[in-house]
């Protein structure tokens, strides 16, 4: 979180939120550099861009709503399906397969959001989870169309733009992923410094306040949900679409809790814990299980537990606290 | 007689077999200054939550302004001009007191839902929300989150809060309640320089600012309305002595 402004004028401190900083843009030159940096590993890293994307979606309802969910797969499967079905059908052009997908999440999660607002705590969990628990099981059974099992085969992508070909080192691939996570970005980003943005946090705060100032807390929170449920489609759309491919796992529950680990260890309520948290659980799972293949769940489980012990606030939270004290450090000196 | 700004007609509200408000009749004129008083227990705040939209009456009518609101729900009784402020601090911890009476500006404006365009172009809402801040005595306090001011100054923050609806009729429910004596005639000072022509019903245990506030007091027992009157009227009343003042009586 940013410092809090003392002096100067108070107002600024609500104005200036949405201003892009310095950090910020050195983040994006990075996903950058590493097209050059990294040219054999950007399949991985379009995997890493899709997976930031999916938690980032997660971020809007567990970060700055104060929701939880453990099935949030349940989106980013039915816009993966939707994205790799219109693929399949003869219609590759790409972005409006992630404008299907987008719309097609966004039912699902509008349908789902009227559950949600009824409940709280472990009743929101269940919910959530059996909702994409029905939705897998529906996929399973109607294999005729999603091949099951088997997954979705016969996807075949045309050139972005008409344009740049899906080709075998994953160069479209990173570049493509990574232009549409930076446009969702600032969406999200747009959307978080929003006076709807500052309503989320309100209810994050404290729920039974909001009808007290006339907020409409239930609308929001549909909205919200949809909105994160629409972004989370788009991810598994840039999924099916870099892979070619649709799995059923798109919609199984170890993505679901997958994704909520990717964010609590970046960081919840920050957008940017989402991608760092991306980053680091990908590149170390890659790394980690090609060094030890059976021992990847036990540094997993390790970091997750230090990070919450230690870091509170994830990654980001835990480095903002230490550039803190190193700062009170200096000042006292 | 004029409308009143709040009234409520046979109210009735029963928890399973337990009645906790039983046929209340009540009016708040424009402009007054009124207490809810009566001992532990009596369903003083029950009455806020019934008025506020909390909880639906089991039976009975709640007017603002002389409309039925009774089946409103409660953002929409706020949009209408009834505002509150709560016996438990039920702020924003994380949120400075700027940014949450700007969300409360905001909503009253109609822009909390507003998403295609980023705080940074409600520089009005903002300044509005800063100068209820200093209004009330919490300029310096106003960039500090919220869980960091010291428990009086966050009882302010719950009546700029309520403020910031811009309310015709506040309730306050025990708005002193935690603050340390000296603190809490220093609050209640702050209320008594509120608008003339909102409204106010306050809940307060502490009968001295009982009688230096209001110019008419509901005295609730067990769920009903033992009397009204004027502050002399019920420090006379035997059966106010009787059930809650003790046969001491107000000194």
């Amino acid at each position: 979180m940013v410092p809090f402004v003392r002096s100067g004028n108070p107002v600024l401190s609500v104005l200036d939120k949405g201003r892009w900083r310095a950090p910020e843009i050195a983040f994006w030159a990075f996903t950058v550099a590493v097209f050059f940096l990294f040219p054999d590993h950007l399949m991985l890293g379009a995997q890493v861009l899709i997976t930031g994307l999916f938690a980032l979606s997660l971020d809007l309802l567990v970060g700055y709503t104060g929701l939880v969910s453990l099935g949030h797969a349940a989106f980013f499967g039915v816009g993966a399906y939707a994205a790799g079905l219109l693929a399949q059908a003869g219609w590759g052009e790409p972005f409006s397969g992630l404008a299907l997908a987008a719309a097609a999440a966004a039912v699902v999660g509008y349908a789902s959001s009227h559950l949600i607002v009824r409940v709280h705590g472990i009743a929101m969990l269940m919910i959530t989870m059996g909702v994409t628990i029905l939705l897998h099981e529906l996929a399973n059974r109607l294999s005729w169309i999603t091949g099951g099992d088997d997954g979705l085969q016969g996807v075949t992508m045309a050139p972005v733009l008409g344009l740049f070909g899906f080709d075998l080192f994953g160069r479209t691939a990173y570049l493509y992923a990574l232009g549409v996570v930076f446009a969702m970005f600032c969406l999200a980003r747009g959307l978080v410094n929003s006076p709807f943005g500052l309503s989320l946090r309100g209810i994050r705060e404290n729920g039974r306040r909001m009808p007290a100032i006339g907020s409409p807390m239930r609308s929001r929170i549909r909205t919200v949900y949809t909105m994160s449920a629409a972004l989370a489609g788009v991810a598994g759309a840039l999924l099916a679409q870099t892979t070619e491919f649709v799995s059923l796992e798109v919609l199984s529950f170890q993505r679901s809790a997958e994704v909520l680990i990717i964010l609590i260890l970046g960081g919840t309520g920050r957008l940017y814990g989402a991608l760092i948290g991306a980053a680091v659980f990908m590149v170390g799972r890659d790394l980690l299980a090609s060094a030890n293949p059976q021992y990847w769940f036990f540094w997993l489980g390790l970091m997750l537990v230090l990070v919450v012990m230690f870091a509170r606030g994830g990654i980001l939270g835990g480095l903002e606290n230490l550039l803190r004290f190193v700062q009170r450090r200096r000042n006292a000196r | 007689m004029s409308t009143a700004a709040l009234a409520t007609e046979g109210l009735f509200m029963n928890f399973g077999s337990l009645a906790v408000t039983r046929n209340v009749s009540f009016r708040l004129p424009v402009s007054a200054r009124h207490a809810l008083i009566g001992p532990n227990g009596a369903g003083k705040t029950t009455f806020i939550n019934l008025l506020t939209g909390v909880y639906k009456p089991s039976a009975g009518r709640v007017l603002l302004g002389g409309a039925d609101v009774t089946a409103t729900a409660a953002d929409q009784r706020v949009k209408r001009g009834l505002s509150r402020t709560f016996q438990i601090n039920t702020l924003f911890p994380d949120l400075t007191p700027l940014e949450a009476v700007t969300l409360a500006v905001c909503e009253r404006r109609g822009l909390g839902g507003a998403w295609h365009f980023g705080l940074k172009r409600c520089r009005a809402q903002v300044e509005e929300a800063y100068t209820l801040l200093e209004r009330l005595g919490l300029g310096s306090d106003a960039t500090r989150r919220t869980r960091e001011l010291a428990y009086g100054r966050q009882r302010l923050v719950e009546i700029a809060l309520a403020l910031a609806a811009e309310p015709r009729v506040l309730l306050l429910d025990e708005p002193a309640a935690g603050v340390p004596a000296r603190e809490s005639a220093e609050l209640f000072e702050v209320i008594s320089a509120l608008p003339g022509d909102i409204a106010i019903l306050f809940i307060e245990h502490d009968m001295d600012l009982v009688f230096r506030f209001a110019e008419r007091i509901t005295v609730l027992v067990a769920g009903e309305v033992l009397c009204e009157g004027t502050p002399d009227e019920i420090g006379e009343d035997q059966r106010v002595r009787d059930v809650y003042l003790g046969s001491g009586g107000h000194a």
